[in-house]
């Protein structure tokens, strides 16, 4: 029978191994040549964007890339599917924006922050999801799977 | 009770009570703004609800784990915690940073990352608080005249929450690598380190309720902290599937996180075989309800549940929907939410001095809260499974799609009251106890195991 300290060894020996592996795996995916995010096109508008996404808890309520709110619609193809002039609207509207019930706002965004946001929304929705954009609709308007 | 200063635990159970029930209010908030009652939205909007909800779920388990490990160590190590004084100052300072958190989510302050909401300038307190915390608990574990597995394994747990919070602070200018590193937080949280602390709790309480022999409860707790850490650390890459990193996430996070369900089951067998294998029982049947439900309710809810959307080829239909909120609900709630209210069942007679061990009131309160929770469950799983099928499999707008399964909301909030009436029932039993009593200090307070025929 197992004993208490075979039984040690194997959480000892199994959380070493697979917490290398973890590390491993993490330097792997973070390196230049495997990146999948346009990283290089993360500028000062695009940085100012997700500070606005945090500070405003967007992600209380939308999901991005999946994560998030289950209450508004998923948001990281958002341009392609609204267009950047009805979007600096919502995000600059002095009232609470509420086409199918559910409220939001109001923001009452500036030109500039209104623009940053978009310019993050563009970066977010070039970003390779392994497929995740192409099975969920509707994601993007001109890729709705059938 | 044998030490005068595990009465500290009491007044962490009783902030955890309290954190416990506003909890539940926020979440009624947002079940109602999702059937359309949206009043609030001018001062509560969903998702203040939300982030108060969820953090104050983290804070009250946190403080049920501080009041846990309060009772648990000076029992384990065999002497007084070495301050009681500085243990009075961690929780009251913890109870004001959790406060100043969550007031300040309804003025807009706050960092909306999910489930780490909580500003960097607090989360330095956080910080100070949880290695005063660690401080307090440690000195008494090497100072105290053993240091037992469980209450090592109950330490490491402790300590790896502490340092796993680091990343979570660190800033990025990256929405992708945000999201990587914070996911060090919250899944090897609850899918690694957690399962630390609540394998800690149970093998004390199973040591108590069945009187099996430490040897053998404490090597099988080896074994499945075991394959906690084995399957859960890569097995983080579940989350990592479609947040734009790299392909190698799906094959090893589907196969390592296939493999986590192990780790639940191996507790509810551990739980049930030795509760069967006990050839004592303790009076105390509801400590002994609560303890073994969270066995099996967490291998439901985190284990079945939780493999039933974790490959990639189903996360990629579920990823982001009702269905996660289904799995996040029954996994919290079988794993900690129920192994800290058996603590604090099982401890409350010892602390107070009153030997309420089984009355109707308490089995009243379990069974209520589980069958509301249950309920509750099913109708977020029939409402996930709804809403990936006509958003994500024929294409309709997320509004339109949610207005068809506003009704299982309906349902989801009746459940929810059956569930609050049983928490509303544990609560005032809890209060019901009094206060600590020196009483309680006497030598044999430890009732005898009756040995069954
Ligand atoms: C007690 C343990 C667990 C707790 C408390 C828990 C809780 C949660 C929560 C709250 C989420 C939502 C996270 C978010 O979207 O921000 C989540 C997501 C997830 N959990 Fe768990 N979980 C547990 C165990 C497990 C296990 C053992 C598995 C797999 C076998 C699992 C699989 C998943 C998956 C695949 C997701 C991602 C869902 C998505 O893509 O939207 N969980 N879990
Ligand atoms: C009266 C009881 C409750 C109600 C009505 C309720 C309702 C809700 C609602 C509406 C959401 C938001 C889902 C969305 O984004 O649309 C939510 C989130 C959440 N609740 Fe509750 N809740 C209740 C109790 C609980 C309890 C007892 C727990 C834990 C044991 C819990 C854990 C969570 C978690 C972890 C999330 C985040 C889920 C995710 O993001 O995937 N809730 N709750
Ligand atoms: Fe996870």
């Amino acid at each position: 029978m197992l004993s208490k300290s075979q039984a040690r060894a194997f959480f000892l020996g199994g959380t070493l191994v697979t917490f290398l592996a973890f590390i491993g795996l993490t330097v792997y995916s973070f390196m230049p040549s495997n990146d999948q995010s346009n990283h290089h096109l993360i500028d000062e508008q695009v940085i100012r964007g997700k500070h606005l996404w945090e500070t405003n808890n967007c992600m209380g309520c939308h999901s991005l890339m999946g994560e998030g709110g289950y209450y508004a619609p998923e948001l990281t193809k958002v341009v392609d599917r609204k267009g950047e002039p009805m979007i600096k609207a919502i995000l600059q509207s002095p009232v609470i924006w509420a086409p199918n019930g559910r409220k939001m706002g109001p923001y009452e965004m500036s030109e500039e922050d209104s623009e940053a946001m978009v310019a993050f929304f563009k970066w977010v929705g070039q970003i390779d999801l392994n497929g995740f954009d192409r099975v969920v609709s509707p994601l993007a308007k001109d890729k709705a799977n059938k | 009770m044998k030490y005068k200063s595990q009465q500290v635990a009491y007044w962490f159970f009783a902030l955890c009570m309290l954190l416990f029930a506003l909890q539940v209010v926020y979440g009624f908030i947002m079940g109602f703004a999702r059937i359309g009652m949206d009043g609030l939205h001018e001062f509560i909007p969903f998702h203040t609800a939300r982030a108060v909800h969820t953090n104050l779920l983290v804070v009250w388990l946190l403080t049920g784990f501080m009041g846990a490990a309060y009772y648990i160590i000076p029992e384990e190590a065999q002497r007084e915690l070495v301050s009681v004084k500085w243990a009075y100052v961690q929780l009251i300072s913890l109870a004001l940073v959790g406060v100043a958190a969550i007031t300040g989510y309804h003025f807009n302050i706050w960092e909306g990352r999910k489930f780490l909401e909580i500003p960097r300038e607090l989360d330095y307190l956080v910080v100070v608080n949880v290695l005063l915390f660690l401080g307090i608990i440690l000195t008494t574990l090497f100072k105290g005249k053993r240091q037992t597995t469980t209450a090592l394994v109950l330490c490491m747990g402790l300590v790896f929450a502490a340092l796993l919070y680091l990343p979570g602070m660190i800033w990025f200018d990256s929405q992708v690598t945000d999201s990587f590193f914070r996911w060090w937080v919250v899944h090897l949280w609850v899918e690694g380190v957690w399962e630390l602390i609540m394998g800690g709790i149970l093998a004390f309480l199973l040591i108590k309720l069945t009187g099996v022999d430490r040897e053998v409860i404490e090597k099988w707790l080896y074994v499945i902290v075991g394959l906690t850490f084995l399957s859960g650390i890569l097995g983080t890459g579940h989350h990592y599937y479609y947040i734009g990193v790299n392909k190698i996430w799906l094959v090893v996070g589907g196969v390592f996180s296939a493999l986590e369900p192990l780790a639940f089951l191996a507790m509810a067998l551990f739980a049930v075989y030795m509760y069967r294998k006990g050839e004592k029982t303790h009076p105390n049947k509801i400590a002994l309800f609560w303890t073994i439900g969270a066995s099996i309710v967490s291998f439901i809810g985190a284990g079945l549940l939780g493999f039933a959307h974790t490959l990639p080829q189903t996360n990629i239909y579920t990823h982001g929907t009702l269905v996660t909120a289904m799995h996040g609900h029954y996994a919290f709630w079988g794993a900690y939410a129920m192994i800290v209210l058996a603590i604090i069942s099982y401890a409350m007679p010892n602390i107070t001095g009153r030997k309420k061990f089984d009355n109707f009131n308490g089995h009243l309160a379990f069974w209520l809260s589980n069958i509301g929770i249950l309920g509750m469950v099913v109708a977020l799983g029939v409402a996930g499974v709804v809403q990936v099928y006509l958003e994500r499999r024929l294409g309709m707008e997320f509004m339109v799609a949610q207005e068809e399964v506003k009704i299982h909301f309906v349902v989801m909030l009746l459940c929810a009251s059956m569930f609050a009436t049983g928490v509303g029932l544990y609560i005032y039993e809890f209060f019901k106890f009094g206060r600590p009593t020196d009483e309680a200090l006497a030598k044999h307070d430890e009732p005898e195991l009756i040995a069954v025929s």
